[in-house]
């Protein structure tokens, strides 16, 4: 392993992503429940909800604010890393991230103030609203997001075609014919056409074939973070004996949401297998561990996979599972395409998505275990008093993000060594074409030099072509570090100030603020300035405050 | 539902035949400036209120007033700033990869103070402790700080050229980022922000920490005003790109001539009272900048320094004329939206800051 730009860049996207993606599947995960609260607030008026609803609320806001500053880091990132690959597929994947901005961002930024800082501004439907468009905000920056890594996974609705550049004479300005029209060259440098990416059909783009079920897979990821996230901290409060009956409530609310979504992201995840292996079967066969193409596929549970003698050691199968699983074969015997008919140089690295695969499926399946035993329990009336239930809750958000973060980690490692995946080649029945020495072939794109020769290149675009050429490796280690460095922090100070708000709970649940209210005006009063006074809308702070009083009284 | 929308799409899409690609990168670069312009004016008084933090507020109860001032409106401004970056992406993907990259350590270090500053707001009210504020209230002025000037000396790197080779890669260094001219114009840029904080502050607050805020006003303006001055006259003499197009089009010239103005009205509705003009004057200058900046750039969106063939042209940097009109559809969709919740969200938040339970 190198510490080139290729892999230096690679890591600064890795460690950038990762983290940023702690945030983003919170946010969405909660805002569901935050509709839900704020909808039963408005329906039934029982302060018990507002009460929930403020608590939550608090804990969303920190998680944005984190998704917001690491977020900033992403959709510069592009531009600053991968400055081909930007120029390469700008046309098109701009397009989306640009209606992310204008759709998304603004959105709930926008309407988050009035959610956190609104409170006494506005009345409660306004709030409400401002809640759902939170939400929603959230949900189609997913959408877009999602869309454009769709299109990078399986091109649709988008072709690759030589650049034109207008001629500048020696001031640089633009040069006309004798009819008045523009310049234009086909742009080629040293013999090398410059080509790139533009879109053909806007909605084939975004519908392209893999948007949908990763659309759905990841939102049911998101749900499931969110529901697990609420569970654990309901299940701690349980488990302590704190804020009982605010846990229990909060706790149903959030089982509901964990269970319909751990079901229906199993369903999901096979049928976004089965078009994985339609579109990148190099990606399907890399989370297998499958080598072999000839026969019946089994469906490999565990084992020690190893790229060098092609074979997964140790290995414990299911005979003819795969098979099955891509095919819904029932004879369990339809050969699966593997990797021996991926040619060396275009399989993805086998480790890292063989590990990834398997973590993300063990643990969707126990959640739908502890999930179901979960309502098994409650029907019994047992749930909160089985103390192991609770403490499998408590830990099971951790299981939730490592879910979230190796299902991105398999999908994206799983389409190397392409960071735009070229289409494969298939005859009229959809079926991959070999080549003559039994590979599965990409689609090409040619273009005509104006001296009749031809340049081919594949319709896709390759990692380590796509990385900034301006920039030198040791400004990416630099970067790495300051990332690492002020991710750390974050992250610790997150972790900090989330206890602290765990620790403190709920506000009881009442209209308005009485106690705390009135400890709010002391403040205006400007009675304790200059002793650091404390945010007046936490409960333990306002204590603190009322000791300080003591003092002064 | 998406057949009408493919079907609208498509009316409209005929409907402009005369809008070629040409027309549409111009276009583009117009918005761009809109984005730009309003990034600016509005961020620009929530980083100004950053810079100031440190200096105007002299116990934590005007602490917090300051940082409640833009508390709820900070994050919703950052937004035209990403939402610039986006635009820039999929109208000039040439010129976003080119700068972006070319300017790395810089961008690097700007991602640094946005990061700064959006996580001491949040963080700041969170501990009681005197230690842990001041920590935040450090990395809260900070952060303005560092993202203002950078922002100026990008700036004033652009209106100069940079080094580029014929794929249209920076072959600079980093140091060279670091001229005498960019670092005037980064300076001119955060007493510029300043000035602005400093006004709209004053605005939203009242009693002795409001009346305390007229000095500020007035010193961040005598040092703004010089300064000013300077960067206008190195400009002319240095950049003689911004004036061709001023004198190609002569109704510019409307721009430079009400950004002098706007200045001036700046000391002369302070000392009558009327503070509500300053702040309208300071967004004029601001836009102003703005527009000047895009001007000396046109037709260019990057000039190369070195050789100006190799330069980045508005047409040279854009996307397929598909591209480009489907994005138009999506922001004349878009930015209607957005400008009436942000008027509805300005309104929910007008008036006098105020700290209550909300508060950061």
């Amino acid at each position: 392993m190198e510490f080139d730009l290729v892999f230096l860049s690679r890591v600064q996207f890795a460690l950038t992503i990762m983290f940023h993606y702690l945030f983003p599947p919170l946010t969405i995960g909660m805002g569901v429940v935050l509709i839900y609260l704020g909808g039963m607030y408005l329906k039934t008026k029982d302060p018990a909800y507002k009460q929930a609803q403020k608590f939550w609320t608090r804990v969303f806001g920190l998680n944005f604010a984190i998704g917001v500053a690491s977020g900033i880091v992403m959709e510069f990132q592009f531009g600053t890393n991968w400055a081909t690959y930007s120029r390469f597929v700008g046309d098109v994947f701009g397009s989306a991230l640009a209606a992310e901005g204008i759709f998304a961002f603004f959105l709930e930024s926008g309407f988050l103030a009035v959610l956190i800082f609104g409170w006494n501004k506005v009345g409660p439907r306004m709030h409400f609203f401002s809640t759902c468009m939170v939400a929603l905000g959230s949900i189609f920056s997913s959408v877009w997001i999602v869309v454009a890594n769709s299109w990078q996974q399986t091109p649709a609705g988008s072709h690759i075609v030589p650049m034109t550049r207008e001629v500048l004479n020696a001031r640089g300005e633009s040069t006309f014919d004798a009819n008045g029209l523009l310049i234009t060259e086909p742009w080629i440098i040293d013999g090398v056409p410059v080509m790139r990416a533009e879109v053909v059909d806007f909605w084939q783009m975004v519908l392209n074939p893999s948007t949908f079920y990763r659309l759905t897979h990841v939102l049911l990821g998101c749900f499931i973070m969110g529901a697990f996230f609420i569970l654990s901290i309901c299940a701690w409060y349980i488990l302590k004996k704190k804020y009982v009956d605010f846990a229990e409530r909060s706790f149903r609310g959030a089982l509901i949401l964990a269970t319909i979504s751990s079901i229906l992201i199993a369903l999901n995840g096979h049928r976004q297998a089965q078009n994985v292996y339609h579109y990148q079967p190099a990606k399907l066969a890399t989370f297998e561990g499958h080598y072999e193409s000839e026969g019946p596929a089994d469906l490999t549970l565990f084992g020690i996979p190893d790229a060098e003698n092609e074979t997964v050691h140790m290995k414990v199968a299911i005979p003819g599972g795969l098979s099955f699983m891509v095919h819904d074969d029932f004879s369990f015997s339809e050969p699966v395409l593997g990797l021996d008919q991926i040619r060396p140089e275009h399989r993805p690295p086998l480790w890292i998505p063989f590990i990834s695969w398997r973590l993300m499926i063990g643990i969707g399946t126990f959640f739908i275990l502890l999930t179901l035993y979960s309502y098994f329990l409650l029907w019994r009336g047992t749930l909160f008093q089985t103390r192991w239930v609770m403490r499998a809750y408590c830990v099971s958000v951790v299981l939730a993000v490592i879910a979230n973060q190796v299902g991105w980690i398999a999908a994206e490692v799983g389409r190397q060594p392409w960071i735009v995946h070229p289409p494969i080649v298939v005859d009229e029945n959809n079926q991959p074409v070999l080549d003559e020495e039994g590979y599965l072939q990409y689609r090409k794109v040619e273009a005509t030099l104006p001296d009749g020769t031809v340049y081919e290149r594949y319709a896709g675009l390759s990692t380590e072509d796509g990385v900034s050429k301006a920039v030198a490796a040791e400004q990416v280690a630099a970067s790495i570090v300051m990332f690492l460095f002020i991710y750390v922090l974050l992250g610790a100070v997150w972790i900090f100030v989330l206890n602290k708000k765990i620790q403190h709970g709920p506000d009881p649940p009442e209209e308005g603020f009485g106690e705390s209210s009135t400890l709010g005006m002391f403040q205006l009063g400007g009675q304790h300035q200059g002793e650091g006074l404390a945010d007046a809308g936490l409960h333990d702070e306002a204590e603190a405050k009322v000791n300080q009083g003591g003092d002064h009284a | 539902m998406l057949e009408q929308v493919h079907n609208f799409l498509l009316f409209a899409e005929n409907s402009f035949p005369y809008l070629d690609r040409e027309g549409l990168s111009l276009i583009w670069f117009l918005i761009l400036a809109v984005l730009l312009t309003g990034y600016a004016i509005l961020d620009g008084f929530d980083l100004g209120v950053g810079i100031l933090h440190p200096f105007v507020a002299r116990n934590d109860h005007d602490r917090r007033l300051v940082m409640n001032s833009i508390g709820p409106i900070w994050d919703g401004n950052e937004v035209w700033l990403v939402t610039f970056g986006g635009a820039l992406f999929a109208a000039f993907p040439e010129a976003y990869a080119t700068v972006f990259s070319g300017f790395y350590l810089a961008l690097m270090l700007l991602l640094f103070a946005l990061i700064l500053r959006a996580v001491s707001l949040e963080f700041r009210g969170k501990v009681t402790s005197t230690a842990w504020r001041k920590v935040w209230d450090g990395a809260f002025f900070l952060g303005s700080f560092l993202a203002t000037f950078l922002f100026g000396v990008a700036v004033g790197n652009m209106m100069q050229g940079v080094p580029l080779d014929p794929h249209h890669e920076y072959i600079g260094t980093f140091t060279q980022l670091l001229n005498p001219y960019s670092l005037v114009v980064g300076l001119l840029g955060v007493f510029a922000f300043a000035l602005h904080g400093s006004i709209f502050l004053y605005l939203k607050t009242e009693g002795d920490f409001q009346q305390s805020l007229r000095p500020v006003m007035w010193k961040m303006f005598s040092v703004f005003a010089p300064l000013f001055v300077l960067v206008s006259v190195w400009t002319t003499l240095s950049v003689p790109r911004a004036l061709e197009t001023l004198h190609a089009y002569t109704w510019l010239w409307v721009v430079p001539v009400l950004n002098v103005l706007a200045v001036l009205n700046i000391p002369r509705a302070i000392s009558k009272g009327i503070e509500g003009y300053a702040f309208i004057s300071s967004s004029c200058v601001i836009a102003a900048f703005v527009v000047l900046f895009i001007t000396a750039l046109f037709p260019f969106l990057v000039p190369a320094s070195n050789d100006l063939a190799h330069s980045l042209t508005i047409l040279n940097a854009s996307s397929s004329e598909k591209t480009l009109g489907i994005m138009l559809i999506i922001a004349l969709i878009g930015m209607p939206c957005v400008i009436s919740y942000s008027v509805v969200i300005y309104w929910t938040f007008r008036g006098k800051v105020k700290l209550d339970e909300t508060s950061y």
